[in-house]
């Protein structure tokens, strides 16, 4: 009574900088469940055929960002991938353009560094009031989906400038930017324009696409980038 | 020799808010197993309560009404002086999150906007549209970097160093590296989330696994109040990813296969607003009796919600049934089964989360204060996070500004560093053949099966002798990957040992505690029992396993009465 189980085959990247010369692929036979995601298949193979083999994980439900990789030649959550979404064959890389740590785990510090750039942090009026600051209903739509990022490298591993400009903060880190300037209760807002409107700033961006292509949570930062240029532009000092 | 005055282990909600407050008065640093951004608290969907009174139905609301709804839902056993401290704190800690940036939904005036949540008298859970959780571990996690508060991301904390009942210090691993190292610290704080991955079933993440809690446990604190675990009643079929309760919050149905709401006949007052332990139960019981779908699970229902209001308040869980379950709550009923959620026991600790270790403090779901009793509300975990994180900073950095001599030994720390090393060491040597991938996936199971909803001595019993079982396969393990960079073989061995431990605590209070009380239920004790068991459950690490003790539980406002809703 058992179908013939379903397999695919499962093209893992691997390299360990401090040991191999160059990066290589192996390659597992995975059996297929129903519903079974890119993350499920990862650790079929740490589990039952290679337990060298690494990779981040957390929440397993696309909030966390832990387990973006280069899947099929896209940047993805490897947790919200289904396997059957992407036909017989599933290649698997670290995120590219990014210092690979081993195997799939990349080094998180330059993507972080950079968001230091642009003032990562809520500057509220001082002093503050005893109750909230208010913010009406469409104010706060002003921030919606904005305030979604996870911070998974996604669209920095997408975007060509940050692969050549080691100053330029990065599609996440101007979408931050964003995030605080359209908030009405911020109130950095002419020094934040200030920082992202530098020389490795803004003005670099390629208008690409690349970064809203890439993001897993359908967010754009090009689209904010460009306001942040007009913001730039017109702002009064 | 990494050296701090308060070292905090975990970078979620808690350990965040510790952080912010410790900076203040003394050197701190954060270590944390993942980049705080991927701590579990960024999974809390529904959100936070406060008796803030922003919204006509909840004028006169209050605190004390807030603690009244706390410690009925808790089914008696919180200690209401703890929960006094969480229910007035509250709204000074939510606005605060609201001034330090977090995007909090809106009313109509440009107040916080309050939602109805499980088991609350009142409208009375400040939200962000469902993705609380994240909203508010981004906000905490800027504040720290604003505070320069220095983290040590990606490193494993194995065990505590004390000495003379006073804690000295930590040894932890670079996960990146492999290097294992001793840091020296008068003050920490445990703020290491829960360990639902214990459970087959759970909507926690995979770094769930109770480290905090073991590792106070082994250093000789009690495990408080184990036995108590909140399965989620509405989590999806069968990844168990979170559906907020929220969902119910703004209106949702829950239906069998009959496409009957059926809570009426459990809850006929507060429906699919009951608390979670009862609405989970439900749902099993339907499943149960042939009245599930496939006899596996049920339908949450929120297609009569619109889309207009799905997309406003409830994007996250649309995103997640179409990701996961490829249904589209808009038009689609979403297949859910309960699941394991929330550890209401923890680490022993008093309502200044000081433990009986001098310098050890606990926050958040490794602790238990206890606020939560024998069941959680909904809404009260991320607010535990932000009113018990800043006491536990603030007592830590009380506490380390006292100890002005260093007079911890050089000897001690290598000592401690020592063992661990050779600890590690066995584990590259092995000592047999089992495969710990096996063992995790027999606990996990054995959990589900004899450890879940509905309890009884027998599976008790069973359970407790299949742990033995698994724990002496555990100390006869195939050699460990002897590779230091990311190694994930190595770092899963470590915590299923640390499950495992917390497995047979849980055993043990479940077949201690003859009573059903809020998330735990006998059916062979099927009633509240204040005579005998209106205690905390105390698990004391023993060679031959937990040592069970019990403590009074402190009533201080509203003494028993029956839980009905």
């Amino acid at each position: 009574m058992s179908e013939p189980q379903k397999k695919i085959l499962l093209r893992i990247q691997r390299f360990d900088p401090k040991m191999d010369t160059e990066p290589h692929y192996d390659v597992f036979d995975v059996l297929v469940r129903p519903r079974m995601t890119v993350l499920d298949a990862m650790f079929q193979v740490l589990e039952k055929q290679d337990r060298m083999l690494t990779f981040r994980y957390s929440c397993r439900s696309a909030v966390c960002g832990s387990c973006v990789a280069f899947i099929n030649g896209k940047q993805r959550l490897a947790c919200n991938t289904q396997v059957s979404t992407l036909g017989d064959e599933v290649t698997i890389a670290p995120l590219p353009h990014i210092p690979v740590v081993r195997d799939l785990v990349v080094d998180l510090r330059p993507f972080f560094n950079k968001m230091d750039l642009i003032k990562p942090y809520f500057e509220g009026k001082d002093p503050y009031p005893e109750k909230e600051f208010p913010q009406s209903i469409k104010d706060r739509e002003a921030i919606d989906t904005v305030i979604d990022c996870i911070d998974c490298m996604a669209c920095y591993s997408a975007c060509p400038m940050s692969w050549t400009n080691e100053k330029y903060p990065g599609p996440a880190a101007f979408l931050k930017a964003a995030r605080f300037i359209n908030d009405t209760r911020d109130t950095a807002t002419a020094e934040r324009l200030r920082l992202v409107g530098c020389e490795d700033g803004i003005w670099r961006c390629h208008t690409v696409f690349n970064c809203a292509d890439a993001c897993p949570k359908k967010l754009n930062p090009t689209n904010y980038i460009q306001q942040l240029k007009r913001k730039t532009a017109t702002h009064k000092h | 020799m990494n050296s701090h005055d308060v070292i905090i282990v975990g970078g979620g909600l808690a350990g965040l808010r510790a952080a912010i407050e410790t900076s203040q008065y003394c050197d701190t640093a954060v270590i944390s197993r993942v980049h705080p951004l991927r701590s579990h608290t960024g999974a809390a969907q529904g959100g936070i309560n406060a008796a803030l009174g922003n919204i006509e139905a909840n004028k006169d609301d209050n605190w004390q009404k807030h603690a009244y709804d706390t410690i009925k839902g808790a089914d008696f056993l919180a200690d209401q002086d703890a929960v006094e401290v969480l229910t007035k704190g509250a709204p000074a800690r939510i606005i605060e999150m609201e001034h330090w940036g977090c995007p909090f939904s809106r009313t109509a005036e440009g107040k916080i906007a309050q939602r109805p949540f499980a088991g609350l008298g009142y409208p009375r859970t400040c939200f962000a549209a469902d993705k609380t959780g994240h909203y508010l571990l981004v906000t905490a996690y800027e504040q720290a970097v604003k505070r320069k508060v220095k983290f040590y991301d990606e490193w494993f904390v194995t065990s505590l160093i004390t000495d003379k009942g006073a804690v000295k210090g930590l040894v932890a691993f670079d996960v990146i590296t492999g290097d294992l190292k001793a840091f020296k610290a008068k003050g920490i704080v445990l703020a290491t989330g829960g360990a639902g991955w214990i459970y087959g079933r759970t909507t926690n993440s995979m770094i769930n696994t109770g480290s905090g809690m073991t590792m106070a446990y082994r250093a000789g604190v009690a495990l408080k109040d184990m036995e108590f675990v909140q399965f989620h009643p509405t989590t999806l079929y069968p990844t168990c990813i979170l559906m907020t309760e929220g969902a119910r919050g703004e209106g949702a149905y829950i239906v069998n296969s009959q496409n009957e709401r059926f809570m009426q006949r459990y809850a006929p007052k507060a429906m699919e607003l009951a608390p979670r332990d009862i609405v989970a139960r439900s749902i099993q019981t339907e499943i149960n009796e042939g009245r599930g779908v496939k006899n596996l699970y049920v339908h949450l229902d929120i297609r009569h919600l619109g889309e207009k209001k799905i997309m406003l308040r409830l994007p996250g869980i649309r995103d997640l049934a179409m990701d996961f379950a490829a249904v589209d709550p808009i038009k689609d009923l979403i297949p859910i089964w309960p699941g394991q959620h929330y550890t209401m026991g923890g680490v022993d600790c008093n309502a200044k989360c000081e433990t009986l270790i001098k310098g050890l403090y606990a926050a958040g779901e490794c602790s238990c204060v206890s606020v939560h009793g024998a069941n959680r509300l909904g809404g009260n975990s991320l607010l535990e996070c932000v009113v018990f994180g800043k006491i536990a900073g603030e007592e830590a950095a009380k506490y380390a500004r006292t100890i002005t001599q260093d007079d911890t030994k050089e000897s001690l720390l290598r000592d401690s560093l020592n063992a661990q090393k050779d600890h590690v060491a066995r584990f590259y040597a092995g000592s047999g053949d089992e495969d710990p991938s096996i063992i995790r996936e027999e606990m996990r199971n054995l959990m589900v099966e004899k450890v879940f909803l509905f309890r009884n001595r027998q599976d008790l019993e069973e359970a407790k002798a299949k742990l033995k079982q698994l724990k002496a396969k555990f100390s006869k393990l195939r050699p460990i990957i002897g590779y230091k960079v990311y190694n994930l073989d190595l770092i899963r061995a470590i915590e299923l040992e640390e499950m495992l431990e917390l497995s047979e605590v849980i055993v043990a209070g479940a077949l201690g505690r003859e009573e059903s009380r809020g998330s735990h239920v006998r059916l062979d004790f099927p009633k509240r029992d204040d005579e005998r068991f209106l205690k905390h459950t105390l698990a004391y690490k023993t060679p031959d396993g937990p040592r069970i003790e019990y403590s009074a539980v402190r009533i201080t406002m509203y003494p028993p009465e029956e839980r009905k809703y």
